[in-house]
């Protein structure tokens, strides 16, 4: 079992997550080559070791993550929320105004 | 060396055992070779096989990292069938399915090809005219198939649960002509018969490096020493990323995940069939080994990975889905569960295609369906080799499939690797 560390629930079972991909990938521009579209699409780098993927809490809180894992041996190296707005919220004290 | 038949049988009977040959030689590797196979698999071993009996090409070398049949010929769970129907794979699984029907005695190595019926249960009306669908496009094509009802399957299988599962069976969709095979004699049948054409098995040889010459491969750093090769073909599926990364060639249309199969200990004889049974977000497939031991497997675990150790929620799902249909099963204990690491592809469909480097070929993306294509997988790759032309069984299983739009999903799941299997 991975445990994974959701910035909002705490450290969880994988099991209570769902898996999204890579999160490296970025789409290009709507009127973007095919070229372009496919390799986005299609093609994927398939890393052996390090990589940055999304994941689902869907049993927890359903933030969306994105957690630097590695393919060899499973270990994490970091958790955070895919929103970069999201960590500013997570770190607001109570006593913060809104 | 010598030939398996009746009378060697009984003469080393007789004589305790003590005249037969090794299976293969353990040749030091040449500095050269015509062609050289990365990945001593099944693929791997079925290509050098085809290539020096149809193509008489012998100046060859299986190149493997670790031991033959050590990777995922042996991780699989043996289900051999042809019930494809995407133009080109139907052909190709289905001629895969003619050649392991002859194998046994083409490589004069038992491989216990039982063609037991693979029996796929169906839940919804909808299931069972998709299932129709499927089985009448195989029959079109020649490929026999049978849809039976809920009497001719309590018929044959008794011990299936007809009374109170969650998801009632309505009946199968069953193709007679499948079943499965010993995966280890399979890797050990084409080893044996590869060498005795002339064939280098180098086991305990990683590839290391890649050495190109702009538009060629020159050579092979490898474990055991440098090798140059005329043509090379790469067959190392679940590691085809890393090896494409090694020959600078960028990215693929594949994710490597994990396929976990599960082993109980064995019983007396209970069930004769392959049975598949797929609903409700559950996926699950069953046979019995001839030593009586259920052979199980269900979904990927869903993320990508290159680790052989598979997770605990899918032991837990598949022995699930196993209640679900042999509640029979509830007190039988699991000995051994394992997992393969899979080209898992953008549509579900494999690879065996030219690439950008020119004497290069490509054998990967087998995704869930590895074992049973393996010997077509080996005849094609090596017909394409050979002849540098990709027969039209295979023209569309190339790399450039997917700017063309010509998708072969036989699943309609889209451009996700997880979802394939």
């Amino acid at each position: 079992m991975i445990r994974i560390k959701c910035p909002y629930c705490g450290e969880r079972d994988h099991s209570e997550f769902t898996y999204g991909g890579d999160a490296s990938i970025q789409y290009p521009s709507l009127d973007g080559t095919e070229k372009e579209w496919v390799e986005a699409i299609f093609f994927r780098k398939n890393i052996f070791g390090k990589q940055l993927e999304t994941w689902h809490h869907a049993s927890g809180c359903r933030m969306w993550l994105e957690v630097e894992r590695s393919t060899k041996t499973h270990e994490i190296f970091s958790v955070k929320p895919c929103h970069p707005e999201m960590k500013k919220v997570l770190e607001r004290k109570d006593s913060d105004a809104l | 060396m010598t030939r398996f038949n009746a009378w060697n049988v009984f003469k080393n009977g007789l004589i305790g055992q003590t005249d037969w040959d090794r299976q293969w030689r353990d040749p030091e590797p040449k500095k050269e070779y015509d062609v050289i196979i990365i990945g001593g698999g099944l693929h791997g071993l079925a290509t050098a096989y085809y290539l020096a009996n149809n193509h008489n090409i012998h100046n060859i070398a299986v190149v493997e990292k670790g031991w033959i049949g050590g990777g995922n010929a042996g991780r699989n769970t043996t289900i051999i069938r042809s019930n494809y129907m995407m133009p080109g794979n139907h052909q190709f699984y289905e001629h895969s399915l003619k050649l392991w029907e002859n194998l046994s005695h083409e490589l004069n190595y038992n491989v216990m090809f039982s063609q037991r019926s693979h029996i796929s249960l169906f839940h919804s009306p909808a299931a069972r005219d998709a299932a129709a669908r499927r089985y009448n496009i195989m029959s079109l094509n020649g490929t026999e198939a049978e849809l039976w009802n809920l009497d001719q399957l309590k018929k044959n299988i008794p011990h299936l649960n007809y009374e109170d599962a969650r998801f009632p069976i309505m009946g199968a969709a069953v193709q007679r002509r499948a079943g499965n095979a010993r995966h280890d004699s399979v890797a050990w049948g084409y080893a044996r018969a590869a060498d005795q054409l002339g064939v280098d098995i180098l086991q305990n040889c990683e590839v290391t490096g890649v050495k190109r010459n702009k538009g060629r491969i020159e050579s092979l750093q490898t474990s055991r020493g440098e090798i140059k090769a005329k043509k090379i073909g790469f067959a190392v599926a679940g590691n085809t990323s890393r090896l494409w990364e090694m020959a600078e060639l960028g990215n693929l249309p594949i994710e490597t995940h994990k396929l976990q199969a599960f082993v109980t200990e064995s019983i007396k004889p209970l069930l004769d069939q392959v049975v598949v049974y797929g609903v409700g977000g559950a996926h699950f497939y069953i046979s019995q080994t001839d030593k009586g031991s259920m052979v199980f497997g269900g979904d990927l675990d869903w993320y990508k990975s290159y680790a052989q150790r598979g997770n605990l929620p899918i032991v837990q799902d598949s022995a699930e889905a196993a209640m679900a249909i042999l509640p029979c099963l509830g007190r039988i204990r699991l000995i051994r569960h394992w997992a393969g690491v899979m080209d898992m592809t953008m549509d579900g469909s494999f690879f065996i295609c030219k690439t950008p480097i020119e004497n290069l070929y490509l054998n990967a993306g087998w995704n869930y369906g590895g074992f049973k294509a393996s010997p077509a997988s080996g005849w094609y790759f090596a017909d394409l080799i050979a002849t540098e032309q990709p027969h039209k069984y295979i023209q569309n299983h190339n790399l450039e499939r997917f700017e063309k739009g010509i998708n072969l999903d036989e699943r309609g799941a889209g451009p996700d690797p997880k979802l394939h299997g």
